[in-house]
Order: structure tokens, then C-alpha cells, then sequence
């Protein structure tokens, strides 16, 4: 498994295409926090279900502040109809050229199997990681390690959020 | 290991006694083939554990790919409240390939029970709050799709057959009853 980015290092900007025509970067995503789930492919029995499953939690990830972000490295248009068939409303991005670029900078690709890892990152407000969390490929994470990491930062926000800010200004 | 976070209360529909040694929590979408597939399997463990085992009920609807599924799990609801969840909970699962809104309050009407409640109760979402409690506390327990079990309060990962089940119920039932004994030996040591 790889090395995924740890807690306290700032994630790495990224823009990447979400539909065939729209690009999204992380950094329009400042000041509100956000859920990367690097993925390893659409249609994918496993995956299909950690999708649903977050799907129908966007209403609690929202509660807490968070934009939830779909990553794998099949295309635009795969990502659309994989989208559509399963009703998914947020945005699912295409880490396809260069392949892998953006899991490589947060340790989430398998150079063997040219895919992503099974990976979660917490990002706060200024984009700090708060929780990075690699599951098996073959298991679902669930959500639980999303929702409690969103939870501790919920009212330790200000201080959390300026400690991690001050180490990595350090 | 994942964990029941939410313990079974008063709220929960629970078939057997809570006082029996091993609770089975199952954690259930009505429109999932898997969960209907799953049926059969707790029947036979509930007949064969007899009063040791009790199950608990929870609702976890994939309305986006189910849709369904909400419906279905308030309308379980909506018969729990006239005290036939159960009946109305076989009978979801028995119409599965053929639910639809006209075949739930059929099957609510073949209960005894008024359809224009049912339509009153899902109009207002009744019990739309407590299907998204058992939904959220699920995901918050480590629920990643369905059928899910938790054999005394821990997640079951292995299959949902009859085997794996049982095999697991029994050494819950084991570890149950070795902890009665002890709790029953720490009582006698105190009251010397």
C-alpha cells in the first residue's frame, strides 16, 4: 500500500476536468472543508457501493461544511454516465492526463494495477490535511471515519485550523 | 473492528426478547436483493437459537438507487406504530420485484390498516426522521451497503450465510454466557 499524505501537510492543488467541458481545482474549494475519496475505477462493485453510500450522506457532510470530490483516473465522459446511472450529486473528477498525476501527489496511486488507491482526505478550510485514512483496495471504508474526523474539528476548528497553519508557515 | 454505535433502545422493533443473550442487528433496504436474499437466512437462525437470539430491524435506504426504498422503510414505520412491523416488514421483502407506491399500500390495506393514513403519514414524512436516524447512525457504526449485521454490538464482516451467521451468533452466545458467570461469581464474592 502506498504512502499516502498525512495529517498537517497542505493537499495539493489539482485542476482536473469533472464533465467533459468543466474543470474544478481544489482551490475554489477554500474556506469550505472537503472530502477527497480517491477511488480505484467506476462500475467496480466496491466502488459503486462507497459512492452510493456517500451520495446519500451529502446531506450530513454538508451540515458539517464539507464538499465531497470523487477522484479515479477514467475519463470525463465515463465518470458522466457512471454519474448518471447512480443518481450521484457531487462532482466526480478525472485524474486521466497526465493518468494518476494527482493521486501520485497524495500517495494514493497503485503504479502496478494504474489506479487509485481506496483513500480519504479530510481537507479543513485552509486546505490542511485533518485525516487521511487507505483502506484495503477490496473494502469498502464506509463513512464513519469521515463523519468523526469532521466532528473533531467542529468547534476546535479555529485553533486547529491556525496550529496547522502556523506549523506549515514554519 | 467496527463497532454498533447506536445501542438498541425503546425506538427499535425487535423480535424476541432484548434480555436474550445475543442481539442480532440487521441494518436493511427493502428494494436490496441482498437484504431479500438475506431473509430466509434469519428466519432459520431466529428458529434455530430459539429465545437466545433476538433481532433488531434497522432501515438503511439507498433511495438514489432505490427509489423505492424510503417509501417502503416509512411504511414500516407507519405499521410499527399500529403494531404489525414485522408482518408488514415480510411482506416488503416477499413483493420486492414488484414494489411500487400502489403495491405498499396494498400491503398496508391487506394489514387492516387505513391507506389514507399511510398516505397522510408519508404527505407529512411522519417517520421520515426516524428512518434517517437508523440510516445515520448506521453509517456512523460503519455501515457500507446492505444487508449489514452487528452480532452484539459487532460488525459481522463475514458472509451473510447461514453458516457464517450461526458460527458467529454461537460465539457470541459463548462469550455472552461466560460473562453471566462471572458477573454471577463477582455477586457471591461481594456478598461474603
Amino acid at each position: 500500500m502506498a504512502e499516502i499524505l498525512p495529517p498537517g501537510r497542505t493537499a495539493p492543488d489539482f485542476r482536473l476536468h469533472v464533465t467533459p467541458d468543466q474543470t474544478l481545482s481544489l482551490s475554489e474549494l477554500k474556506g469550505r472543508r472537503a472530502i477527497l475519496a480517491f477511488y480505484p475505477a467506476d462500475w467496480s462493485p466496491v466502488c459503486g457501493d462507497q459512492v452510493t453510500l456517500y451520495n446519500q450522506l451529502l446531506p450530513e457532510f454538508r451540515e458539517r461544511g464539507a464538499e465531497l470530490l470523487g477522484l479515479s483516473v477514467d475519463g470525463a465522459w465515463c465518470h458522466q454516465a457512471f454519474a448518471q446511472h447512480r443518481n450521484l450529486h457531487f462532482p466526480l473528477l478525472s485524474d486521466f492526463e497526465p493518468k494518476g498525476a494527482v493521486a501520485r501527489s497524495y500517495g494514493a496511486y497503485r503504479e502496478g494495477e494504474g489506479v487509485c488507491e481506496r483513500a480519504l482526505f479530510v481537507l479543513d478550510e485552509k486546505g490542511v490535511i485533518a485525516w487521511s485514512y487507505c483502506s484495503p483496495i477490496a473494502v469498502n471504508p464506509g463513512a464513519d471515519g469521515i463523519l468523526d474526523a469532521l466532528d473533531r474539528m467542529t468547534g476546535t476548528e479555529k485553533s486547529h485550523g491556525d496550529a496547522q497553519g502556523a506549523r506549515h508557515s514554519a | 473492528m467496527a463497532m454498533l454505535r447506536a445501542p438498541v433502545t425503546a425506538r427499535d422493533h425487535i423480535l424476541g426478547s432484548e434480555d436474550a443473550p445475543v442481539v442480532l442487528v440487521e441494518y436493511g433496504d427493502y428494494q436490496c436483493p441482498y437484504c431479500a436474499l438475506a431473509q430466509p437466512v434469519v428466519r432459520q437462525l431466529l428458529d434455530q437459537a430459539g429465545p437466545d437470539l433476538a433481532l433488531v430491524f434497522r432501515h438503511f435506504p439507498l433511495s438514489e438507487v432505490h427509489p423505492m426504498a424510503d417509501t417502503a422503510a416509512q411504511a414500516a414505520e407507519f405499521a410499527g406504530a399500529h403494531g404489525v412491523f414485522w408482518p408488514m416488514h415480510e411482506a416488503l421483502f416477499a413483493n420486492q420485484s414488484r414494489l411500487s407506491p400502489s403495491m405498499i399500500f396494498a400491503l398496508v390495506g391487506a394489514l387492516g390498516l387505513s391507506q389514507a393514513s399511510l398516505q397522510r403519514a408519508l404527505a407529512l414524512g411522519t417517520y421520515a426522521q426516524k428512518v434517517r436516524e437508523d440510516f445515520v447512525g448506521g453509517a456512523r457504526s460503519g455501515v457500507n451497503g446492505t444487508p449489514c449485521f452487528f452480532v452484539n454490538g459487532v460488525r459481522h464482516d463475514g458472509a451473510y450465510t447461514f453458516g457464517a451467521l450461526a458460527a458467529a451468533i454461537s460465539t457470541a452466545r459463548r462469550q455472552a454466557m461466560t460473562a453471566n458467570q462471572a458477573a454471577r461469581q463477582g455477586d457471591a464474592t461481594s456478598r461474603l
